[in-house]
């Protein structure tokens, strides 16, 4: 019989988090992300572990900080209106070289937006997940498998390049159930010399800190942070193709609206159409390479997000040579195959 | 069987559509096929209306969302109205005729009413008035078979309730029976 369990989606972070040896939590209750919070309030203290409701998402990204500093592994969780909370936070972590995990399980924006399942934070995840020179890896599964599978790579990174990292979902993965199966894996969790956990009289004292008064100093350490940036974008980046190979029709989607494009390309494929889809893993970093190479044979090029087009600036970038359509549903409303089959029809028409 | 096939479950919060959603979709992964479950979610409440949606397939599931079920099992009459056009042509709709006095409205498909809720309180079912139409369901589709369902409901139910297990089987065949 299957091995695989059904769970929903945030519940499998949830677990998939503490399988990898996360055991101390900071969160704040939002909405459609709160079954990550119950699930570890419940598992975490039997566990030994943290499991603190903090009196704001500022104050849990604060705790996430300070345990992360003293070397332990751990995380916070939320969704879009309360990430844009935690960037004070993130922003910090990145000054200070702390590891991390940040989840978003996005929603509607901007404000207070919508409970429904959205991608319109990508921009942030992607460009500015806090103030200054700064970059986190960010992750966007697809399936409630690859959000546990991914768990467990972001921290890994995370720990080995001293930068936080975010696992990008949204409502729909939140909230669906699918069957899932837990990697036999024991977590491999790095020392820290660095962290500030008591020098207990037979080391210097470390210091953790993001503020520099000399610019120069800053400078070099932005410079030598840049540095594994560089590693991590040439080494790190991760897509799946998808029937890319004969593609005349490629799409550009990732997360929810990847699942929605890969019923829609199935239904094109039926009807004649050569359709693909490169779908980035990591969206930083963003998988310039496996776009280019997908793209090369692909007569038009469609990317398709739960947003007003924001992953599709990247598109362009990847791809400065190429005309890039856009098609997107935004506000919480999800796009249906028929819709993308519409465009991809549009565009398979005159192919060749 | 067809390759793909989806189901809406839908009713009041309290009258179990979820968690039908649940057993159907554990049958779907213990027949070894690809399964969904995707619940509506939001500012619902007590006596609101609450649904989810089911699918199978034999390739990875695209999109979680059910447009155009196979299957509706309608709790009330709200849920009836909300989803009755959504079903395919040729499709089933099960309804608790206990609380739907509405006519579905189509002559395109198959309704089959059964007054679930009546049944549960009549037979010491109370509360699962839902796997009642369940066995029905099982009945008029051949989805699974029983002893998947049997299975399925042995992994949908929490530990602490394994106690209410004979009283699901006994609903699961009192449907069967209709």
């Amino acid at each position: 019989m299957d091995q695989r369990v059904l769970m929903k989606g945030n519940e499998a972070i949830a677990e998939a988090v503490i399988q990898a040896g996360c055991l101390h939590f900071f969160g704040y209750p939002i909405t459609p992300q709160n079954e990550i919070n119950a699930y570890m309030s419940k598992r975490l203290p039997r566990l030994g572990g943290t499991y603190l409701q903090a009196e704001s998402e500022i104050a849990a990204v604060n705790m996430l900080y300070g345990a992360a500093a003293a070397g332990i592994r751990a995380v916070t969780s939320s969704s879009s209106p309360g990430i844009s909370l935690k960037t004070e936070g993130i922003s910090y972590m990145c000054g200070a070289d702390l590891p991390g995990l940040i989840i978003n399980v996005q929603r509607g924006g901007p404000g207070l937006g919508t409970i429904q399942p959205s991608q319109a934070d990508y921009f942030q995840a992607t460009k500015a997940p806090g103030h200054g020179d700064l970059k986190i890896l960010v992750y966007a599964p697809n399936t409630v498998q690859e959000m546990v599978d991914v768990v467990f790579t972001a921290f890994d990174l995370s720990d080995k390049y001293r930068v936080p990292a975010m696992l990008l979902a949204d409502g729909i993965l939140g909230q669906m159930m699918e069957p899932v199966q837990f990697p036999d894996q024991k977590p491999d969790i790095p020392a820290k010399p660095w962290a500030t956990n008591g020098t207990k009289g037979e080391r210097a004292p470390n210091i953790i800190n993001s503020l520099y008064l000399v610019a120069t100093e800053l400078e070099d350490k932005v410079r030598e942070r840049f540095v594994r940036y560089g590693e991590i974008e040439a080494n790190h980046s991760q897509a799946e193709n998808y029937l890319t190979d004969d593609a005349d029709v490629l799409l550009v989607a990732y997360g929810a609206s990847s699942r929605v494009a890969k019923r829609a390309i199935n239904a094109a494929r039926n009807q004649g159409i050569k359709a693909g889809m490169l779908r980035p893993v990591t969206l930083w970093p963003f998988p310039k390479k496996q776009l280019e190479a997908a793209a090369k044979n692909a007569a038009s090029i469609l990317t398709v997000e739960m947003s007003m087009g924001q992953m599709v600036e990247d598109v362009r970038l990847a791809l400065p040579d190429r005309k890039v359509q856009f098609y997107g549903r935004t506000g919480g409303v999800i796009p249906t195959p028929e819709e993308i089959l519409e465009q991809i029809k549009a565009l398979g028409g005159g192919v060749k | 069987m067809a390759k793909s096939f989806s189901v809406i479950i839908a009713g009041y919060g309290g009258q179990g559509a979820l968690f039908t959603g649940k057993v159907i979709a554990y049958a779907g992964l213990i027949d070894g096929r690809e399964v969904s479950w995707f619940p509506s979610y939001g500012p619902e409440m007590r006596g609101g209306t609450v649904n989810c949606g089911v699918q199978f397939d034999d390739e990875p599931i695209g999109s979680p969302v059910v447009t155009r079920p196979d299957v509706l099992i309608a709790m009330n009459e709200p849920s009836l109205t909300k989803f009755i056009d959504q079903v395919i042509p040729g499709g089933k709709v099960i309804l608790d005729s206990t609380l739907i006095k509405a006519e579905a409205g189509r002559d395109d498909i198959e309704v089959f009413p059964v007054p679930a809720s009546q049944l549960s309180n009549d037979e010491g079912l109370e509360g699962i008035a839902n796997i009642i139409m369940l066995g029905k369901m099982l009945k008029e589709t051949g989805f699974t078979t029983f002893q998947t369902i049997e299975e399925a409901v042995r992994k949908s139910v929490p530990e602490r309730k394994i106690h209410l297990f004979e009283h699901n089987i006994r609903a699961i065949k009192l449907g069967m029976s209709l």
